[in-house]
């Protein structure tokens, strides 16, 4: 094989142009392909982000009613005691927002009142018994009492005192409060001081900045009304949700006929909603790299066929001189490998030098060295299958056509 | 001439279908793949306002208490009511709109129809004057309607259709949250892409069917959406925003000229440093004034996946045209003997470049027009996504004009290296080894 190498290089100084065009086709597919899978991985962790609630069994209703709105706390209890009448609805709330729901309610963070900016902003969850319904995991200190929780309007109207209590994430907790215990820690959130009585294991916020800060988020006991931006978030037995959600939005129509059924969803909308352009992005970066690795493939045999179509009197001549079949066609798969060797190293720079710019873009993470090799085997092999057939065809030129002219 | 080089570039290329196939094809995809994110990106990043929006301005300042400095350089995109108020009777521009986003039920005094939620937007009287915002019927309301806080509404085309049957529907009433208003205008399909005006609704959401005065808004308590960023401990009680430390409301002012824009920039940099003085703002008087499109970009509007996508089709479109000069190249130096002879019967090397030129310029063309579909293709499949940008994607004259001619040239020109190459032939040595 290696004896190969020699006459192989002096053929391709000779077609130089045509040589280097393919190494330049292996080597842009080589860096794209590479960049792309690495930002179809980055897409489906981030798509795969798990929201620690049951996600199967949950459902959002999002009603407005029309005209003049008297008694908020009135019409909430008579929703919430008709969603709780629907045979198989398990928990029901009203609630601000949702992991990755869209609509995020945020709020500054501090460790001390007189801190000049906040430690964090977090990404607050309102609703009574929030927590139950949605199915989030408690890991430290305990839920909100019945008698801790109070009307947001109440609230917002200074009607009714905050019970200065709050839940927060693990992750918040041990950013806040590394190595120790977040629970019955004081923190500063809008102004107020709360305390902390509970951690939760995750609770994403419903829209994410910094993917690192996707757990960045509070849950205050306040009793959330349609009236400021709430919705019914309703939990159903395992497997029962599409018909639940059905009644639900039946139920709330009964109570009140007049009003506007805004958005009735099941969780699992919501969060494909929410991942929609990912999603697109992740099949479109998977549809360019198949495409870019057909044409390539296709680029090989077209111009392998050519040479060899160029070359049929010398391949006869070898053969009449005594070279075998196999010869001939490790020939051509030397002089394909060869070529996808320079294009894959070529493109490995390339790569690396997309992934810079896209780090600085995109604030993506750097291209991790595993992606090279890998790259490196797939270009390596795609070279070789597509350069099979027409080396074949060579290796099947017969020695007599070296005595035709 | 012409013809006949045509004639014989078919011909060659009608020689290996396979390999001309694959070509265009090539070409195709990559001309296809780019004309479709060309024409996203250009949709995404267009100007809402033609021939306007150098002239529109949002006044900028930081009304914000000293508590919370999250973004200390980057300044409200809101103003609260009171600024927003002493700003807009100050009337020191040529046009000035304060607003706020809403969305309300609309009821039909059809009963079969349930009541619906629209999209509305609660402003003064300037707004449609300002933006250019055309009129199928009617007119907008006037400033005497917004201090006496008539009850007046301007429907949108939509809104139109749907509860009046396009109908001119000037004086008749529209029901909304309990509400009675008389239509004044009814308005030419009209949306702002991106919708700049007010950015915390969606950058590319569809425009409001339900254009109220902001003093009836308030006054009968229609329902306010969009974002709201508050400070202190003040109560931001919905009823009690007139008066709360929030900024919620969008104000837009016409300037004509540079020098009106120096003038106002001098009053509003007096409006702050007086306020700063008065102790209503606590943070140093800084103030802006950026135009449309100097907004726009401050706030990064186009998706940064758009982006991505252009180079994306861009890098395959590279990757398509290196392949196609490659297998062009190798098959017209397969040619080498046939161009030999034809440069020794005395075809100059002009008129053999010229024929191989034609037979890439025959690829570049077939492949850009097979590109265009793909192009119309991709763009119907954009459409077909979620969200309220994608429904954007159509091609415009120009942009598909364009793109277009640029893909064929670039392929074209991707052409002229193999017949370079080629019509360098030596012809003896080709003749030599026949």
């Amino acid at each position: 094989m290696l004896t190969d190498v020699r006459p192989i290089v002096s053929t391709l100084r000779r077609h130089r142009l045509t040589a280097t065009l393919l190494v330049l086709q292996i080597a842009l597919t080589c860096a794209i392909v590479c960049n792309a899978v690495f930002l179809i991985g980055d897409r489906v962790s981030w798509m795969l982000t798990p929201s620690g609630i049951a996600e199967g069994d949950l459902m959002r209703i999002i009603v407005s009613d029309i005209g003049p709105r008297r008694d908020l706390h009135a019409r909430v209890e008579a929703d919430l005691a008709a969603l709780r009448a629907i045979p198989g609805a398990q928990a029901v709330t009203v609630g601000n927002s949702l992991p990755f729901g869209g609509n995020a309610w945020n709020s500054g963070l501090k460790l001390d009142r007189s801190q000049q900016s906040p430690s964090a902003t977090v990404a607050m969850f309102y609703g009574e018994s929030l927590v139950e319904t949605l199915g989030t995991r408690l890991v430290g200190g305990r839920l909100f009492r019945p008698q801790e929780y109070a009307w947001v309007d109440d609230l917002v109207a200074g009607k009714a005192t905050s019970s200065h209590v709050a839940m927060m994430t693990s992750d918040l907790a041990n950013r806040l409060f590394p190595g120790e215990s977040a629970i019955g820690k004081e923190v500063f959130v809008g102004g107020e001081p709360v305390r902390v009585v509970g951690v939760l294991e995750r609770l994403p916020a419903a829209r994410v900045g910094a993917r690192e800060d996707v757990n960045n988020t509070l849950m205050m006991p306040w009793r959330m009304v349609p009236a400021y931006g709430g919705g019914y978030f309703v939990r159903a037995r395992h497997g029962e949700a599409a018909h639940v959600l059905k009644d639900a939005v039946a139920a709330l129509k009964r109570v009140e006929p007049r009003r506007v059924i805004v958005e009735a969803r099941l969780y699992s909308d919501i969060r494909g909603r929410y991942f929609a352009n990912d999603r697109a992005m992740t099949v479109l970066l998977a549809a360019v790299s198949v495409a870019l690795l057909v044409v390539t493939a296709l680029g090989i045999v077209g111009l392998a066929s050519f040479w060899v179509a160029q070359r049929r009197r010398q391949i006869g001549v070898r053969r009449a001189l005594g070279a075998s079949r196999t010869a001939i066609l490790r020939y051509f798969q030397t002089e394909n490998f060869l070529l996808a060797s320079m294009g894959i190293a070529l493109g490995m720079a390339l790569a690396y030098g997309i992934n810079v710019l896209l780090m600085r873009q995109y604030e993506l993470p750097r291209l991790p060295w595993t992606y090279l090799p890998v790259g490196a085997i797939v270009l390596w092999g795609l070279g070789q299958a597509a350069v099979l057939a027409p080396a074949l065809r060579a290796a099947s030129v017969p020695p007599v056509v070296a005595t035709r002219g | 001439m012409f013809g006949y080089y045509v004639e014989l570039a078919v011909r060659s290329l009608r020689r290996s279908k396979a390999l001309t196939a694959l070509m265009i094809l090539a070409v195709a995809l990559g001309i296809g793949a780019s004309i479709t994110t060309l024409t996203v990106l250009h949709v995404l990043s267009g100007d809402p306002l033609p021939g306007r929006s150098a002239s529109v301005f949002m006044p900028q300042m930081d009304p914000r208490d000293k508590e919370r400095d999250d973004h200390p350089d980057e300044l409200p995109t809101q103003v609260t009511w009171a600024d927003g108020m002493n700003l807009l009777h100050a009337a020191r521009a040529r046009r000035q709109a304060l607003m706020a986003a809403g969305s309300t039920p609309v009821q039909s005094d059809d009963l079969a129809i349930d009541p619906f939620i629209v999209p509305a937007r609660y402003t003064t009287a300037d707004f449609f004057a300002m933006f250019g915002v055309p009129f199928r019927y009617g007119q907008g309301w006037t400033a005497a309607d917004d201090e006496s806080r008539t009850r007046v509404a301007v429907i949108g085309a939509e809104l139109n259709d749907r509860l009046f049957r396009g109908e001119n529907s000037v004086g008749r009433t529209l029901h909304v949250d309990d509400v009675d208003l008389r239509v004044v205008g009814v308005l030419a399909p009209w949306r702002a892409v991106p919708h700049f005006y007010d950015l915390n609704s969606g950058n590319y959401s569809v425009g409001e069917e339900v254009y109220v005065p902001l003093g009836t808004a308030r006054a009968a308590k229609l329902k306010r959406n969009g974002s709201i960023e508050c400070w202190g401990n003040k109560s931001s009680d919905e009823a009690n925003m007139e008066t709360a430390n929030c900024v919620w409301l969008q104000f837009w002012v016409q300037l004509d000229d540079p020098a009106a824009v120096a003038s106002y920039r001098r009053f509003l940099d007096g409006y702050v440093h007086q306020q700063v003085a008065l102790g209503r703002f606590e943070r140093p008087a800084v103030s802006a004034l950026p135009n449309v499109m100097q907004f726009l970009d401050q706030q990064r509007v186009v998706p940064s996946d758009v982006k991505l996508q252009v180079w994306l089709a861009l890098g395959f479109f590279a990757v398509c045209l290196v392949n196609t000069v490659g297998l062009m190249l190798a098959k017209f130096m397969r040619r080498a003997g046939e161009v030999g002879v034809r440069r020794a019967l005395g075809a100059s090397r002009r008129s053999v470049f010229a024929q191989l030129l034609v037979e890439a310029a025959v690829i570049g063309l077939a492949g850009g027009i097979g590109g265009l579909g793909l192009a119309v293709l991709g763009l119907a499949m954009v459409r077909m996504q979620p969200g309220a940008s994608a429904e954007l994607a159509h091609l415009d004259l120009t942009m598909l004009g364009t793109t277009f001619v640029i893909s064929i040239a670039a392929a074209i020109a991707a052409g002229l290296i193999p017949a370079w190459r080629t019509c360098r032939i030596a012809p003896a040595l080709q003749l030599k080894s026949q």
